[in-house]
């Protein structure tokens, strides 16, 4: 045994203690029929929304302790993702070692969370990497998410998406980010999106299905809030925003639509449905904002990650920084910090 | 408490903003000031001084001079004399005094911010993200205006020396409002601000001195109502310019009255927000957040009176409760804190008071049950339901974070609650339809409407009310005129007392007397009062003999009373419909009026001859029709503007009627002259009940058969003859018509002003200066029509 491997043995007993992922306070969402009157009912004034968005971040700030704290939450809310081109096991593998380990060990003695058991959310690949994701993670509850569906575009036949998401969750994956045809939301198809995501709800099992709008397609906010209101009817453990891959992707006014859709189905179903904000969050600055974000607009549930998420990979290096300076009072540089 | 903890708790925890730069600034002043006069700090001339404190602590801040008329007069004084040296500066180099100042304010913008925070007790937030930057913004907006004075303003000069007295609300934002077009129209400035709140403007004296400013441009005086009230009464002030309470609006325009004073008024408000079904309900919320639950709540403009549809009422009050729930209360220096402390506990105080009386009438209340801090002073944000119109908290200005609602059921059952108010600042409406919205926007009685939105201000837009929230306009090139007056008018010569000439008659003559023959032989000539498109006799069945110039009688006009005021009135607001007759068909109706009158001029003349002279009258009956003419021709041209401020929206700053106007003619020329305030009146959809000049009313019996024969709809016009001063007191007291202008002697024009305060109705008289109604650079066009209209800014934001 490597030096290395007792330590990490010694954190999995560790996370087996403590690691209790906070299970969603309001049941998780069964979906409904379609009911399209809730589709037509979404109104989102772009102006307004904008001002809310730019005005929110500004009414809201977190200092020392404080401001530590929610950092670490913004960590325990990230899925770990690498979605390139040129991904390799290896790659993968050293993602998964940043995720069980998301803060170097003599900072989270200087922070004196030890006890937390701090890791990421998930860990977030392709299909080709759930089996390498999954062993490498094995003796944590991280769970492996698998982008799915034809991601990012999602136009490949219907049959071969489901046939995507049934061998991910064969290889492992517990989580299954998909995506959606973006032409049924501009198109006005409302049925055909339920029919759609009711049916890679159906493929994903017991595994929980984050639906991903595309939300930088969907050109409109008010898109965005009917796509959302038809993939939660639809069962959607999560709706998200983005692939990553759009010309724009996870922004607050978008991320408040969505959000303020989320509590409309609530207030309807009393079903709660998890936010992810994924693609362009770079910053420990931007990670605090969403975090406002779901505390005021949605409460203290959704900054769980059984109700939250991030799609992040550079994200935790700029939080791994800010919470050095925190413990050190001097100003970190990314280099101090174990890639992922 | 560990970070560990704090991670299960996802608490904010507390995150002040350093207050030790502004701490430093009080204490280089060893926290006492005196008045900046003349350029530089003076000792109060009795040396008194109070304390001002933070209302979140009580905590003293500093001490600062009570003025008193010692003080107030060596102001003006300072005041005075730097009027000509500032005038006499080039417009380029007033504009970089403004520049100076808007980058000084941006240079210390946070100390300005946290000092703010510190005594009014505003959050830090709104100090530094909405007060501050709009102060810059101001004083960068009026730097432009200061440059372009002469190209845009021709003919205009500036009103000398300017009182201003600014209210507590947005200390350093309102001082930014009132200094900032004063100095770039040419004035020199005594400003007092608020007794509660004085420490943003002695930084900014700081400032003036700064930059180099001359002495005496811009002056402060401390002190409290006693202090305003000196500056207010002071004799060598020109222009008096106050924001603040109705109450005390009421009282400056009364103390003015007497004066040649120039006045503007920005006053109070109970601004409906109005929310259609198809509304985007959650931006609604937040939009009422932003605009009650803004500064405390202690905003003449907030939008206290919810309007909601009945179909999504109970909706929207669910989320409304909701998100009273995620408002901070607190510190006001904590950067994460919404509601911050009210300014004062005489404020705290009317606020329980308020709410407490309007349970009693049956109100319901919610509060969020946020905790409120210990001591310091605060309210919590509070909802109440169960009001209706006739709630005294639905009709009277709390000036606190106290929203009260009701619903509607239909458009125009929105309009008409919404309208149901002594005020008129403000209105926001919320629909995804923009012909809800615009039409909703199009009805309102308020010289701001929000459309999708709320608070929005900008340096280029013009604010201020209609009816008792006060008259004038900040911002913009609007607001520009307020500080401005033209040249010509300043240099107009007193009218003396013969030329105004008509002897008071004695009640013998009132009566009439059979046993003098008319001149004119022939048929008894009849003359009524033309009162909604009807000839009627006077209420009072008394005539007047009119008497030609040389002596001999002419005929007998009718003795109008209060009870034909009463009736004009009434007819004149049967009329209002006139308001929407399209500017094209106004055109028309005068183009017309033209015609016929050119068809008469010769048979007016005659009349008109006997007491005029020959010569004028034909003078007068020819430059009629070119005004008449002149007036056809602006119907359609005195278009409002679009204002660009810095976001993605258009300001329509649109041109609309006042309403009822009452005019009050000169003897001078009187065809003419009642033409020439008659005519800017109507062109512009007003409606009018004018008094001929007692020296001619006999005038009436030409006009209605002109009038009637020109297509005018019966009511547009009223004409009551009688005698001018009984009258004009009557139209002055009469709470439904909206601008009165009289124009005659001076002692006239102070009895009018006086009297106009039971509505605050806007007046306009000639100070008892002569005016050349035959110059038409005097006597028509563009100021007349400005007159004739009060300017509406609706906000329309854009984008999907």
């Amino acid at each position: 045994m490597t030096p290395d491997m007792i330590r990490e043995t010694h954190f999995e007993t560790h996370i087996e203690q403590k690691a209790k992922p906070a299970p969603n306070p309001l049941g998780a969402n069964r979906g409904t029929p379609l009911n399209l009157d809730w589709v037509d009912e979404v109104r989102a004034n772009t102006s307004a929304i904008e001002r809310r968005a730019q005005t929110l971040v500004t009414r809201r700030t977190v200092k020392k302790e404080w401001q530590a704290a929610w950092l670490l939450r913004a960590i325990a809310c990230t899925d770990l993702t690498t979605l390139a081109g040129d991904d390799t096991a290896e790659r993968v593998r050293r993602l998964c070692a940043k995720a069980r380990q998301p803060l170097k060990p003599s900072l989270v003695e200087q922070l004196k969370i030890q006890d937390l058991g701090l890791t990421v959310g998930a860990v977030c690949v392709y299909h080709a990497f759930v089996e390498t994701a999954v062993r490498a993670l094995e003796g944590t509850k991280i769970p492996v998410a698998a982008v799915s569906t034809g991601f990012p575009a999602g136009l490949s036949p219907l049959a071969e998406r489901v046939a995507e998401i049934h061998r991910s969750v064969e290889a492992g994956a517990r989580e299954i980010d998909v995506v959606i045809t973006r032409a049924h939301v501009l198109g006005g198809e409302w049925q055909a999106l339920y029919d759609e995501i009711a049916t890679f709800k159906d493929a994903c099992g017991s595994a929980h299905m984050k639906v991903i709008l595309g939300t930088g397609d969907l050109m409109t906010l008010r898109n965005v809030g009917r796509a959302s209101m038809v993939a939660m009817m639809a069962g959607a453990d999560f709706i998200k925003t983005s692939t990553g891959k759009e010309a724009v992707n996870a922004t607050l006014p978008v991320g408040l639509v969505m959000t303020r859709a989320i509590r409309a189905y609530m207030q309807q179903t009393g079903m709660a449905v998890g936010f992810k904000a994924a693609g362009g969050v770079r910053t420990a600055k931007q990670a605090m904002e969403w975090l406002f974000l779901m505390k005021d607009e949605l409460g203290r549930p959704w900054l769980e990650p059984s109700l939250f998420r991030f799609g992040a990979s550079g994200m935790l290096t700029d939080i791994e920084r800010q919470l050095e300076h925190y413990a050190t009072g001097r100003y970190s540089a990314n280099y101090r910090h174990p890639l992922a | 408490m560990s970070i560990a903890e704090k991670y299960e708790t996802m608490e904010y925890g507390p995150a002040l903003e350093d207050a030790k730069e502004a701490l430093h600034w009080l204490e280089q002043h060893g926290r006492k000031f005196g008045h900046f006069i003349g350029g530089a700090w003076q000792q109060p001339a009795a040396g008194g001084f109070f304390e001002t404190t933070d209302p979140s602590t009580g905590e003293v801040l500093a001490t600062v001079a009570q003025g008193d008329a010692a003080d107030i007069d060596a102001a003006v004084q300072a005041a005075r004399s730097a009027v000509v040296p500032w005038q006499s500066l080039t417009p380029h180099t007033r504009a970089g005094y403004l520049y100076a100042m808007a980058r000084q304010v941006q240079k210390h913008s946070r100390r300005l911010a946290v000092l703010e925070t510190m005594d009014n007790g505003k959050s830090i937030r709104e100090s530094r993200d909405i007060d501050i930057p709009l102060v810059a913004r101001h004083f960068y907006h009026h730097a432009g205006w200061a440059q372009l004075l002469e190209q845009e303003f021709p003919g205009h000069s500036a009103c000398g020396v300017v009182g201003q007295i600014i209210p507590w609300n947005f200390p350093l934002l309102m001082l930014a409002w009132k200094v900032a077009p004063a100095l770039a129209a040419g004035n020199t400035v005594v400003l007092k601000p608020a007794e509660y709140t004085p420490l943003t403007a002695l930084a900014f004296a700081e400032i003036c001195q700064a930059i180099g400013l001359p002495a005496g441009v811009v002056n402060i005086i401390t002190g409290d109502g006693h202090t305003g009230e000196a500056l207010v009464a002071h004799p060598d002030v020109d222009k008096i310019a106050f924001t603040g309470s109705t109450e005390v609006g009421r009282a400056i325009r009364k103390a003015t009255a007497a004066t040649a004073k120039k006045l503007s008024l920005e006053l109070g408000g109970k601004s409906p927000f109005v929310v259609f079904d198809d509304a985007d309900l959650d931006s609604a919320v937040e939009g009422v957040v932003d605009g009650i639950w803004f500064n405390q709540g202690q905003v003449c403009c907030a939008g206290s009176r919810l309007l909601v549809q009945e179909r999504v009422y109970e909706t929207v009050l669910a989320k409304l409760r909701a998100r009273m729930e995620t408002l901070r209360i607190g510190a006001p220096l904590d950067k994460a804190v919404d509601i911050g402390a009210i300014v004062a506990p005489v404020q705290l105080e009317r606020m329980r008071r308020m709410v407490n009386q309007g349970v009693k009438e049956g109100a319901v209340c919610w509060q969020s049950t946020a905790q409120l801090p210990e001591s310091g002073l605060y309210f919590p944000p509070t909802l109440l339901t169960n009001v209706h119109p006739s709630s005294m908290v639905v009709q009277e200005e709390i000036f606190g974070p106290v929203l009260v609602t009701m619903s509607f059921r239909t458009l125009s059952e929105a309009v008409e609650l919404a309208n149901n108010t002594t005020y008129g600042l403000a209105a926001s409406v919320w629909s995804e339809s923009i012909n809800v919205a615009l039409d909703v926007a199009s009805r309102l009685k308020a010289g701001v409407v929000w459309v999708n939105g709320t608070n929005f201000f900008d340096a280029a837009c013009g604010f201020g009310g209609y009816r008792e929230s006060g008259f004038g306009r900040e911002g913009g090139r609007e607001g520009m005129y307020e500080y401005l007056v033209p040249t010509w008018f300043q240099n107009a010569p007193m009218l003396s007392s013969v030329t105004v000439g008509v002897a008071e008659m004695s009640s013998d003559e009132e009566a009439g007397s059979d046993s003098e023959s008319f001149a004119g032989a022939g048929l008894d000539r009849t003359v009524k009062q033309y009162i909604g498109g009807k000839q009627t006799r006077p209420d009072s069945g008394y005539s007047i003999p009119i008497y030609a110039a040389d002596g001999s009688l002419i005929a007998e006009a009718p003795l109008g009373n209060r009870k034909d005021i009463r009736n004009a009135v009434e007819a004149a607001s049967n009329a209002a419909s006139w308001a929407k007759t399209t500017a094209h068909n106004r055109a028309q109706v005068l183009f017309y009026m033209a015609e016929n009158l050119s068809h008469r001029c010769k048979e007016m003349a005659q009349v008109l001859a006997r007491v005029v002279g020959e010569e004028q009258a034909e003078k007068e009956t020819a430059i009629a029709v070119e005004r008449i003419f002149s007036y056809a021709a602006w119907a359609d041209k005195f278009e409002g503007a679009v204002h660009t401020p810095p976001m993605r929206n258009v300001t329509l700053a649109m041109h609309e009627p006042v309403g009822i106007v009452g005019v009050v003619c000169p003897p001078e020329a009187p065809l003419l002259a009642l033409l020439s305030l008659v005519l800017p009146a109507i062109a512009m959809g007003n409606t009018v009940v004018a008094v001929p000049s007692e020296k001619f009313p006999l005038i009436i019996g030409d006009l209605y058969q002109l009038f009637d024969t020109s297509d005018l709809p019966g009511g547009v016009v009223n004409l009551v003859a009688g005698r001018s001063a009984e009258l004009s007191k009557v139209l002055a007291e009469h709470d439904n018509v909206d601008a009165l202008w009289y124009f005659g002697d001076a002692p006239g024009s102070a009895r009018v002003k006086a009297a106009s305060i039971g509505n605050l109705k806007q007046t306009w008289t000639n100070e008892g200066r002569a005016i050349d109604w035959f110059d038409p650079h005097q006597a028509e066009g563009r100021m007349f029509l400005r007159h004739a209209t009060q300017v509406k800014n609706i906000w329309v934001p854009y984008g999907e």
